[in-house]
């Protein structure tokens, strides 16, 4: 669908994107990743350097210096924080898109997307009126009215208090079910992500650096950020047969992974901590320092530095019996089978 | 302190001189003489105009200022906010050259189509749009900078074209900062003297607005000249409370 290069003061965007109708995918990544810049260059609010496409029709192409103009991309844009125009009421928000399409029934079309959400009862309240929730339910309402060919949504829940963010998630992922266009969610956070799209893209500098299911991202983290958002620990380094050299030059024993660059991951129940060096089968075992303590739920996660920093989840009778304290020192060990390696 | 209330006195004998040395036994009978009115109508008049004038050149004027940007821009600005600084006298002389019989384009006009502006009801009018525009322009450039551009790309989004998002969107958004920018411009502009008197005289009636009878009837009958003054000033203090909200930011 898009190849999208933009270029602005110290950053760059390169992205390659395709999407399918009636796909939901989410471009996922830590704040000053590009999204937002994602999002204004696939709506034609800053140039490109490249080419979108959109159903086999071109929207920009650099190299032919053709720019379709925004107001004639037919696609609909939704903000983190619903920028619904605050002089107009509900009804006249959700029909403006509608009246510049020239169509004579706006008002009637309008208010039926209301009453289908529910919200006819708010049609002549001012958008200040509205809760939080409300609004980004109009502003949804108001860029669906107009059935664009493309959604794109900035964000759409993060603006939201904790408390309404499921209730509108749920509204959200209705309203995206019946939608028949290209979508495209842009969003830091992955809860949302997961939530509501069929596929996830991570984004990071500027650059895509994983796709797939969300279940296919999670299992095989290539960045920090996406090792994060799965709660494991991600390393990288050399493979060298059975063992993989990291970069700081400490050395892990793993199943074989040929030779090259690698991914090495492990989840943090499966790495084990002891009070005085373990004897017997694991084959990677360092002492470290405890660095923090949190409690997660029913686990402890336990965060060690040392020669392989590592985050470590153990129940809460462990972290009595082991004396546990931050600062205090620990021996870490993990098993080399419930390492699992990846070519980066 | 003893600098401030200083300060405070010197702004305030002024003002209390005219009103301990009004003669208020006769202000009625000022306020109702028909050469005062006519003044005042004029005044009246020529300011609204002016404030038309200002609006319909005013706001394009701002619009264009708040979209360009670096050396254009501060060309731009410094040009039109030139008449703020400008001795109102010297704008006068300016008006002149450029639109007298013997102006710039004034004879071009002359020799054309035998339209004579000096002097005219047209000239007062200029004058003041000369001398007051710059104040609506700053204020609705101001307004412009203020907004959330964001307003105007949801619109885009929405497949409005540029007219619609400036009709349906900009324009009721700017709608506080036209309206202060407006009534600024007026009250500069009903209190222009200079370059009234330079480019269009002192003409009872036609030109004479109510600061040039001030000055004129000063010479002739003081006590109609400080009646004329307790107007102006009565009008500058209904605006002042009127705008208090927006300029003192007080509730």
């Amino acid at each position: 669908m898009a190849r999208v290069k933009v270029n602005r003061a110290g950053f760059a965007l390169d992205v390659q994107l395709d999407v399918d109708e009636g796909e939901t995918v989410a471009v996922l990544g830590p704040n000053g990743a590009g999204k937002t810049t994602l999002l204004r260059a696939l709506s034609g609010l800053i140039p490109v350097v490249g080419r979108v496409e959109l159903a086999g029709e071109v929207l920009e192409d650099s190299r032919l210096r053709l720019r379709v103009p925004t107001e004639r991309r037919q696609i609909g844009l939704v903000f983190q924080d619903h920028v619904l125009f605050p002089h107009l009421t509900v009804l006249d928000n959700v029909a403006f898109g509608l009246q510049a399409q020239g169509r004579r029934d706006a008002k009637q079309v309008a208010r039926r997307w209301l009453e289908r959400a529910g919200l006819d009862d708010r049609a002549g309240s001012m958008p200040r009126e509205l809760s939080g929730g409300q609004a980004q339910r109009v502003a949804l309402l108001r860029t669906l009215a107009t059935e664009p060919r493309l959604l794109l949504l900035d964000e759409p829940l993060s603006a939201l208090d904790v408390t309404i963010r499921a209730e509108v998630r749920r509204e959200l992922a209705r309203q995206l079910a019946s939608f028949r266009g290209v979508r495209l969610l842009v969003t830091h956070d992955p809860v949302e992500a997961i939530a509501l799209a069929d596929r996830l893209v991570v984004l990071e500098n500027g650059r895509i650096v994983q796709s797939g299911t969300p279940e296919e991202v999670t299992a095989r983290p290539r960045s920090r950020f996406v090792a994060d958002l799965a709660g494991v620990n991600l390393l990288r380094g050399k493979s060298h047969g059975d063992h993989v050299k990291l970069a700081n030059g400490s050395s892990i024993a793993a199943p074989d992974a040929g030779e090259g660059d690698v991914f090495a991951v492990i989840h943090p129940r499966a790495v084990a901590l002891f009070l005085t060096r373990p004897e017997g089968t694991p084959r990677n075992v360092w002492q470290g320092e405890t660095e923090s303590i949190d409690l997660h739920g029913e686990r402890v996660r336990v965060r060690v530095s040392g020669q392989v920093p590592l985050v470590a989840e153990v129940t809460p009778s462990a972290v009595r019996e082991l004396h546990l304290a931050v600062g205090a020192p620990v021996w870490v060990a993990v098993k080399a089978t419930e390492i699992s390696v990846y070519p980066a | 302190m003893v600098l401030a209330g200083l300060g405070l006195l010197f702004f305030l004998l002024p003002l209390a001189g005219l009103i301990f040395r009004a003669p208020w036994d006769q202000a009625l009978a000022g306020i109702t003489a028909p050469e005062t009115a006519t003044a005042l109508e004029l005044s009246l008049f020529c300011s609204l105009a002016a404030t038309a004038v200002a609006l319909v050149l005013g706001i394009p004027l701002a619009l264009v200022l708040s979209r360009t940007t670096g050396n254009l821009r501060n060309l731009l600005r410094a040009l039109t906010t030139l008449p703020m600084v400008l001795p109102p006298v010297v704008g006068g002389v300016a008006l002149l050259l450029a639109f007298g019989r013997h102006g710039l384009v004034g004879s071009l006009l002359y020799q054309a189509f035998g339209i004579q502006i000096p002097f005219t009801t047209a000239a007062a009018i200029m004058a003041e749009t000369f001398v007051a525009m710059p104040f609506l322009v700053i204020a609705v450039e101001g307004g412009l900078r203020a907004l959330d551009p964001r307003y105007e790309e949801a619109a885009r989004a929405l497949g409005a074209r540029g007219w619609m998002v400036f009709a349906r969107v900009t324009l009721p958004l700017l709608r506080p900062a036209i309206f202060s920018g407006a009534v600024l411009c007026w009250a500069r502009a009903l209190g222009e003297f200079g370059a009234t008197i330079t480019f269009a005289g002192n003409f009872p009636g036609r030109t004479q607005t109510v600061p040039v009878a001030v000055y004129v009837a000063l010479e002739t009958r003081p006590d109609s000249a400080i009646v004329l003054s307790l107007i102006l000033l009565a009008v500058s203090l209904a605006i002042l409370v009127g705008m208090r909200d927006r300029w003192l930011g007080a509730p």
